[in-house]
Parts: C-alpha cells; sequence; structure tokens
C-alpha cells in the first residue's frame, strides 16, 4: 500500500507495488468546502486491471473524491497520479490528454439532452480527436452502442430512454474515447435490482473487452459484490478499512457493521 | 459588499475568458450559425408585434401635441428619431432580455446541475467555446440585425397610423424619414445594439454556467439573467446617450 509517499518533480511516473503496476496513486488529499473538511488525508491506490469498490454513506464525499481526479474539483492539498500524471498541476493541454484516457460515468448519466444518442456519442470524437469521417464515426458508434447492447436507440433523444438505458448510453459515450481508466459514480443508484444487476454485468464486460482498471463508487452491496475484487470504505473523510467483500462484511467496525447489516 | 467585489471579479474574469476563447478558438462555425438562427426564429414573431403596436401607438399619442404647434408635418420625422435612436434599440433588447435571457440561463443552469458541463470538460471537449462563446457571439451579432428589423416594422406601424388620420403617400413618409435620420444615428444604434446583445448573452451565459443548487438553481439563473441584464440594458442606454450626445452638432 505505500508505494510512493514521497513527490517528484517529474510528472510522469509510474509505481510498483510488489509487482502490481498502480494507475492511480492518491496520497493525503485534502478538500474542504467552506469550513467542512469533506476529505482528510485520502490515500488510495488503483491497480492495473482491477475493479475497485469504494463504499461510503451519501455525502461523505465519494463524487468529490473521483471528481478530484479528472480535475474537476480542484484538492486543497496531497498528491494524485493518474497514469504517471500529477492531475492537480497539469496545465490545460497535458489534463485534456489525461482525460481522453479516463472514463466517468456520471451518477445522473448527464447526457447532452438537445443531441440524440449519437451526437452525445460523437461529441467527443468530433470535438477531440477531429474524426469527420461518416463511416467511420458510425463504425465506431455502433461497435460502442452494441457493447452496452442498445445499437437501437441511436437516433433516440435522451427524454425518450429509461433511467437504465440512459447509464448505458453514458458508459458507451465514454467507451468510444477507448479509456484505461474507467471512473463508476453509483452506477446502479436509482434503478430497480434487475437493471441493477445488468449493469453490474456491463461493468465487467467492459474491463473483459477493454481491459481497464475501474473505481466503482456505490452503496449498494450486490453491486460492490458483483463488481469488486477489492472494496475500500471511506467514512468522516477517510478510507477507513479495505479487503474482500467477505472480509468487509466481517470488518468488526460499527460504522462498516451499519452498512452490511441494513 | 466583499461578497458583491467577489461576484465582480469573477464575472470580469468570466468576461476575459469569454473575449480570450473569441480569438484562441476553436471556432464553433455550426454551433454558432445554429445558435444565431435560433434567436432570431425565438424572437422574430415577439419583436414584430411589439415594434408595430409601439410605433402606432407612439404616433398616436405624439400627433395631439405636434398639432397645438401646428407642426403636425414634423410626425415623421419626430417619430423616426425616436423609433432608431432609442425605441428599435430598447424594445428588442428587452424583448431578447426576457426570452434569450431566460432561455440561455436555465439551459446553461440545467446543463451545470446534470452535470453535463462536466461530462463535457472530462471528455476533453472544452464546453466553455462551444456553449459560453457561440452563444455571447450570436446574441452579439443577432440583436443589431433585429433592431433594424423592428425600426423597420415599428415606422411601418407609424406609417399606418398617419396614413389612417389623413392620406399621405408611403413615398412622402419615407424620404422624411430619410431626411430625419442620420448615418450617425442608424450607426450608433447598431453599435448600441450590439453592447445590448454582449451584456445579454454574456448575463444570461454567467449565470447559467454557475448555477449551483439542483432544480431551485436554474429557476434563479434564468431569474437572474432577466433581470440582470434588465439593469444592463438600461444602464447601456443611459451612457451610450451621453457619449453619442458629444458627436451630435445639432
Ligand atoms: N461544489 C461544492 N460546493 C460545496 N459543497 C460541496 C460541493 N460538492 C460537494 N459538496 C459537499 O461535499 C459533501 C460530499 O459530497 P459528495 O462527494 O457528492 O457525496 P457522496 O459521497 O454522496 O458522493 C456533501 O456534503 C456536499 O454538500
Ligand atoms: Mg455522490
Amino acid at each position: 500500500m505505500n508505494a510512493i509517499v514521497e513527490h517528484s518533480q517529474t510528472k510522469k511516473r509510474v509505481a510498483a507495488d510488489n509487482g502490481r503496476e498502480s494507475v492511480v496513486t492518491i496520497r493525503d488529499l485534502e478538500k474542504s468546502f467552506g469550513d467542512r473538511d469533506i476529505l482528510k488525508k485520502v490515500n488510495l491506490d488503483l491497480f492495473k486491471g482491477e475493479n475497485l469498490v469504494i463504499i461510503g454513506k451519501s455525502g461523505t464525499g465519494k463524487s468529490v473524491l473521483i471528481k478530484c481526479m479528472v480535475g474537476l474539483i480542484k484538492p486543497d492539498a496531497g498528491h494524485i497520479n493518474i497514469l504517471g500524471y500529477d492531475v492537480p498541476y497539469l496545465n490545460e493541454a497535458e489534463l485534456n490528454e489525461l482525460r481522453l484516457q479516463v472514463g466517468f460515468s456520471f451518477q445522473g448519466s448527464a447526457l447532452y439532452d438537445s443531441m440524440t444518442v449519437r451526437e452525445n456519442l460523437e461529441f467527443p470524437l468530433k470535438r477531440n480527436m477531429k474524426l469527420f469521417d461518416r463511416n467511420k464515426l458510425n463504425d465506431l458508434i455502433i461497435e460502442a452502442l452494441e457493447d452496452v447492447g442498445l445499437a437501437h436507440a441511436v437516433d433516440q433523444f435522451p427524454s425518450e430512454l429509461s433511467g437504465g438505458m440512459k447509464k448505458r448510453i453514458g458508459i458507451a459515450r465514454t467507451l468510444i474515447l477507448k479509456p484505461k481508466i474507467m471512473l463508476y459514480d453509483e452506477p446502479t443508484a436509482g434503478l430497480d435490482p434487475i437493471t441493477s444487476r445488468e449493469i453490474n454485468e456491463l461493468i465487467n464486460s467492459v474491463r473483459e473487452k477493454y481491459h481497464t482498471s475501474s473505481i466503482i463508487i456505490t452503496h449498494d452491496l450486490t453491486c460492490a459484490k458483483q463488481t469488486g475484487d477489492r472494496l475500500v470504505a471511506l467514512f468522516n473523510g477517510q478510507i477507513q478499512v479495505e479487503g474482500s467483500f467477505k472480509e468487509m462484511s466481517q470488518v468488526d467496525d460499527p460504522e462498516i457493521k451499519a452498512f452490511f447489516n441494513y | 459588499m466583499k461578497k458583491f467585489l467577489i461576484q465582480l471579479a469573477a464575472i470580469s474574469r468570466f468576461v476575459g475568458d469569454t473575449i480570450r476563447y473569441v480569438f484562441k478558438g476553436p471556432f464553433e462555425f455550426r454551433e454558432l450559425t445554429r445558435q444565431c438562427y435560433l434567436i432570431g426564429y425565438r424572437s422574430f414573431f415577439l419583436i414584430g408585434f411589439t415594434s408595430f403596436i409601439a410605433g402606432i401607438v407612439f404616433t398616436r399619442q405624439s400627433r395631439p401635441s405636434l398639432a397645438s404647434f401646428g407642426a403636425e408635418s414634423w410626425l415623421p420625422s419626430l417619430v423616426s428619431q425616436a423609433v432608431v435612436r432609442s425605441l428599435g434599440p430598447l424594445i428588442t433588447a428587452l424583448i431578447c432580455a426576457g426570452k434569450l435571457g431566460s432561455n440561455i440561463g436555465a439551459e446553461l443552469g440545467s446543463m451545470r446541475v446534470s452535470e453535463q458541463i462536466d461530462a463535457m470538460e472530462v471528455s476533453g471537449t472544452r464546453p466553455f467555446s462551444y456553449l459560453v462563446v457561440t452563444r455571447v457571439i450570436a446574441a452579439t451579432m443577432m440583436l443589431p440585425i433585429l433592431v433594424m428589423y423592428a425600426d423597420t416594422i415599428a415606422l411601418l406601424g407609424s406609417y399606418m397610423m398617419v396614413n389612417m388620420i389623413n392620406k399621405s403617400s408611403f413615398q412622402l413618409f419615407v424620404n422624411e424619414v430619410a431626411v430625419s435620420v442620420t448615418y450617425l444615428d442608424i450607426f450608433s444604434s447598431l453599435v448600441k445594439s450590439a453592447i445590448f446583445g454582449f451584456a445579454i448573452g454574456i448575463v444570461g451565459c454567467y449565470a447559467g454556467y454557475n448555477t449551483s443548487g439542483g432544480t431551485t438553481g436554474v429557476g434563479r439563473a434564468a431569474n437572474t439573467a432577466v433581470v440582470v441584464s434588465m439593469v444592463f440594458i438600461f444602464v447601456i442606454d443611459l451612457v451610450s446617450l451621453q457619449f453619442i450626445n458629444l458627436f451630435r452638432t445639432t
């Protein structure tokens, strides 16, 4: 767990922990809003190829944590190293370069509701990759939509889709950029158990096909169990415990216990 | 007071960013044309309707006072100066503040609270040029065009009123208008309108882009956009009046 503590000057850096390559390294991350300390010295590693689940009560700063990772929120202190990039210190161009390699699935899907599904998926390709070739665009879009099982919805508007479908399209929109890391913010929140299970299966199949390393934020235990190789708990602004689902469910901490015996 | 200054600094930075990105690019030609089209299309009918009525009413109400001096024949000249210098730009700007301001505020506001702007940002697509810069440029370009349109319709309304009271030829009316409206009048009114458009665009975008607090926040953003841009419009109108008067010879 203690691969890198020292902050070095170089922006490109890869850490290793007992032979496991760490793609995300977070050290002593702090963030407060006003006088409310949300994150207090958070330390976290994401290793290559794993699905890491972060559980925790709502309002503990799980979303804040992953938003810090992609530069949407600027932390007050601490280090975040993702794929060798020192996130809080990147300039605009470097940040963009990193963002293309990190997929972010938002809690509310965040589909652009003035655009069709096709236009939603095209948006990053056209504006980022400067890709305008009709056939090529179409192939990429269909491939991404087939990955999430929704090729038939290509010409619909987000308002015509169900919650589960929106989640899938949101994931497809990030997959189209072939990310190395996926961040899922409460992928199953607000979905029925059957749809939730389908999303969990999708998360696992995304890893298989795209060889992504993922962080999955959730307070849904089924989701944690189905997708997580390793779980950590974020409580009171810190990563408190770590382990497999089975280990976590036997932890003797009152807060964690409360979480597992709901 | 401190809060006000912080707000002011934030707005200045927003304006600075907007202007910087206008020159820096990327230039969003397609989105810009779409926004221009939407602005024109959305307010075309309402501006035409209100300008027409304003032309009629203003003419009808000015007539008695002119008639009491025996100066009824000055009516076209008075009306056309009033319309071009002040009435046309003001009506257009206020309607756009209402329609466009609330529209931009609410649209960007809901994109902000539903994390669509964040989503654009994390896919590396620089939402600022796409969303803000296009809207501000579109408003700045479209306002002068809409003002010319409003002026024309208002003068048509005015002619109709003049003609109803005592038959007069359209040709004569147009001549009188052409004589009394100067190039300075037209030029300054168009520049003023462009500034109105810029203000409406900036205020709407600022309110929308910085929305927080869910659905209520969106309502608040739309409201702020309308109220603040209306206040700006009157202030700009007053300042530009003083400024333009420096150039008038008569
Ligand atoms: N931009 C912000 N400004 C102020 N407070 C915020 C902001 N973002 C999040 N917070 C606060 O930080 C806390 C953690 O939020 P969040 O990370 O969304 O929780 P969760 O763990 O449920 O995802 C919440 O209490 C929220 O009110
Ligand atoms: Mg959250």
